[in-house]
Order: C-alpha cells, then sequence, then structure tokens
C-alpha cells in the first residue's frame, strides 16, 4: 500500500486511489477545504481525475478562527 | 426645517460597498455559536478566517467555521497569520482562493517576529507584488510607517492596515500622528487593524478619519464578547460620525462659556 505525506504525517492509502477517493475517506465531502498536492493546487473540477502515488505530498486546509 | 438627506455613508473597498466599516476576526473565541452572536452583534459583513491543515481522523461531524459564518452571508477575508515570508503568504492564499470558489479579497499579513508580531515589510511588498500579480484584492496589514503604506498602495494594494499597537496587545492607538500621515497621503481605503483594546479605541481611529477598524481580541476576550461587539459597533459608528461632522477646534489655554454672559442676576 502507497504511503504518502498528508498534512506532514505519513499514511498508508490504498492503491490507485483519485485525490476525491481520499477525501471520502477523510470525511470532507460536502465541506469546504483545498488541496494541494506536491506543491501544485489541485482544483475541486481537477480531484476526480487525479491519482496518488507513493511519496506524494498532499496538505488538506480548512477555514478556520483567527483575525 | 426639513431633515437633511440621509446620503447613505459606505466603506468602499474594492469595488464594493459595505455599509459597517468595522471588521472582526473570528479568532479566540469559546465556540462557533459565540462566534457567531459576537459578529451578529458587531455588525460586520467582513470577517477574517485562518487557513490551516484540516485535523486528519476527526470526527466526521466536527463542526466547521463556515458553516457558522456562510459564505453567501459575510465577505469572508483569508488571512496569512503566522506565515513569517513571502513564499508561505502567498501560497496560502492561494488556498485560500481555491477554498473559497475563486473569491480573491485577502487580508495579508507577513510576520516578522514571533514576540511581537509586528509585520515584516521587506517580505509584505514582495508577497503583495506577487498577489496584485495574480489577481488578488490584497487588504494588507502593516507598520504605521507612510512610506511603507504608500508603497503597498503603489504596488496595487486595495486597503492598507497599519498596525494601532501589537496584535492582540489592546494597547489601543499609539501613534496617532502616523496614523494621520498616512491618511493624509493615502488614496486607499485606511483601516486600523490590530492594537484596539474597548470602544474609545475603535471611536478615536474613525475620529482621525480611518475609513475602518479591524479588529479580533477585543471583543473575543472582553468578558462579555457580545456585549463588547456591540459596543464597537457603536464606537465605529459614532467615530466615524464625529470624523464627518467635524470637531471644533481646541482651545487649548482660553476656556468659552456655554451659557449666556448677558442677562446673569448679579
Amino acid at each position: 500500500m502507497p504511503v504518502l505525506q498528508i498534512n506532514g504525517k505519513p499514511q498508508q492509502i490504498p492503491p490507485n486511489i483519485t485525490v476525491e477517493n481520499l477525501i471520502a475517506t477523510l470525511h470532507l465531502e460536502g465541506k469546504r477545504f483545498a488541496i494541494e498536492l506536491n506543491g501544485e493546487i489541485v482544483p475541486k473540477n481537477r480531484h476526480a481525475a487525479t491519482a496518488l502515488s507513493e511519496g506524494d505530498k498532499l496538505e488538506v486546509v480548512i477555514a478556520v478562527g483567527g483575525g | 426645517m426639513s431633515a437633511p438627506e440621509k446620503v447613505p455613508d459606505t466603506l468602499l473597498i474594492a469595488g464594493k460597498r459595505y455599509a459597517s466599516r468595522l471588521l472582526v476576526g473570528t479568532g479566540k473565541y469559546r465556540d462557533f455559536a459565540e462566534t457567531r452572536a459576537a459578529i451578529d452583534a458587531s455588525g460586520a459583513q467582513i470577517v477574517t478566517v485562518a487557513i490551516r491543515r484540516v485535523n486528519i481522523g476527526q470526527n466526521a461531524n466536527e463542526p466547521n467555521l463556515l458553516d457558522s459564518l456562510p459564505p453567501s452571508q459575510f465577505t469572508i477575508l483569508p488571512n496569512t497569520a503566522g506565515c513569517y515570508n513571502a513564499k508561505d503568504a502567498v501560497r496560502t492564499l492561494r488556498l485560500a482562493r481555491e477554498l473559497l470558489d475563486g473569491r480573491v479579497l485577502v487580508k495579508l499579513e507577513v510576520l516578522a517576529d514571533e514576540a511581537t508580531l509586528f509585520p515584516n515589510m521587506p517580505e509584505t511588498l514582495v508577497a503583495a507584488k506577487e498577489l496584485v500579480a495574480d489577481g488578488f484584492e490584497v487588504m494588507v496589514y502593516c507598520s504605521d510607517d507612510p512610506i511603507q503604506a504608500k508603497a503597498l498602495e503603489e504596488i496595487g494594494c486595495v486597503a492598507v492596515m497599519p498596525l494601532a499597537s501589537l496584535i492582540g496587545s489592546g494597547m489601543g492607538i499609539l501613534n496617532p500622528w502616523n496614523l494621520e500621515i498616512i491618511l493624509d497621503r493615502a488614496k486607499v481605503p485606511v483601516l486600523v487593524d490590530a492594537g484596539i483594546g474597548t470602544a474609545s479605541d475603535a471611536a478615536i481611529a474613525m475620529e482621525l478619519g480611518c475609513d475602518g477598524v479591524l479588529m479580533n481580541t477585543a471583543i473575543a476576550k472582553a468578558k462579555n464578547p457580545v456585549l463588547m461587539a456591540s459596543a464597537m459597533k457603536k464606537a465605529v459608528e459614532a467615530g466615524r460620525e464625529a470624523f464627518l461632522a467635524g470637531r471644533m477646534p481646541k482651545k487649548i489655554y482660553q476656556a468659552s462659556p456655554s451659557s449666556p454672559t448677558e442677562g446673569k442676576i448679579s
């Protein structure tokens, strides 16, 4: 099973999954978030078409309280 | 005499008009219910948020800030709090733009030092240039230095936001003279950002001629945040009206009676 860095932490994921699949496993469907893969933003309309593979660095961010 | 015609006095930022001149942050509240109640009491239309990594493995039903503050009801202003260089700030705001469906109004703040959270002006200028070139509408936290504020305006920032005093310090407006120089020269809105402690500080900022005030801790860390939010709303409105009314001249050494000097009984 491939290992990704998700938000700075190593995480095993099932093989052959896309950003969209991963979002479902993280319970983020329908929420507001943004994804960066290896330093590049993955727009919402590309989530289903973007495959994840070993060593990818993924950032998943949301809006939180702040000034 | 007929009542004077009421001309709506609005804050114009990047071509959009806002009835409220009070902008508020969403940090440091007990929970999202208190955040929302305070923001409603403040009357603010523009609210700042931070962008952070989601807690992986969090409860699927964990509440989300933007469920309490829907972007359909508020102008969400993502910030770059916690960024200490231009690269991180630009990266953060590109993620924010994606998160907010392409909205480009942002608050840029590049910090220099963890103890003071003073702005890092060289990095702020670099980030501002890059963001403006990328189509962002940049409201920018800056030092109360008129030269730097002007440079940010010339880069194309849509508002400059000098600090009144250190972020979260509640020390009020430490250098009204510098703010006045910035106000005198600026062609874009000037908002005081950071350092407001209580209602009179906000009123003073508005009396000086600031176009608006942005605050977070003064409301969130008041004993009663909702009541303080209401006080801030009134202070900003009162300060604005006093500025528009034009204060009387100060007479330092000469009193002037308010009652008639004629017709006294003795």
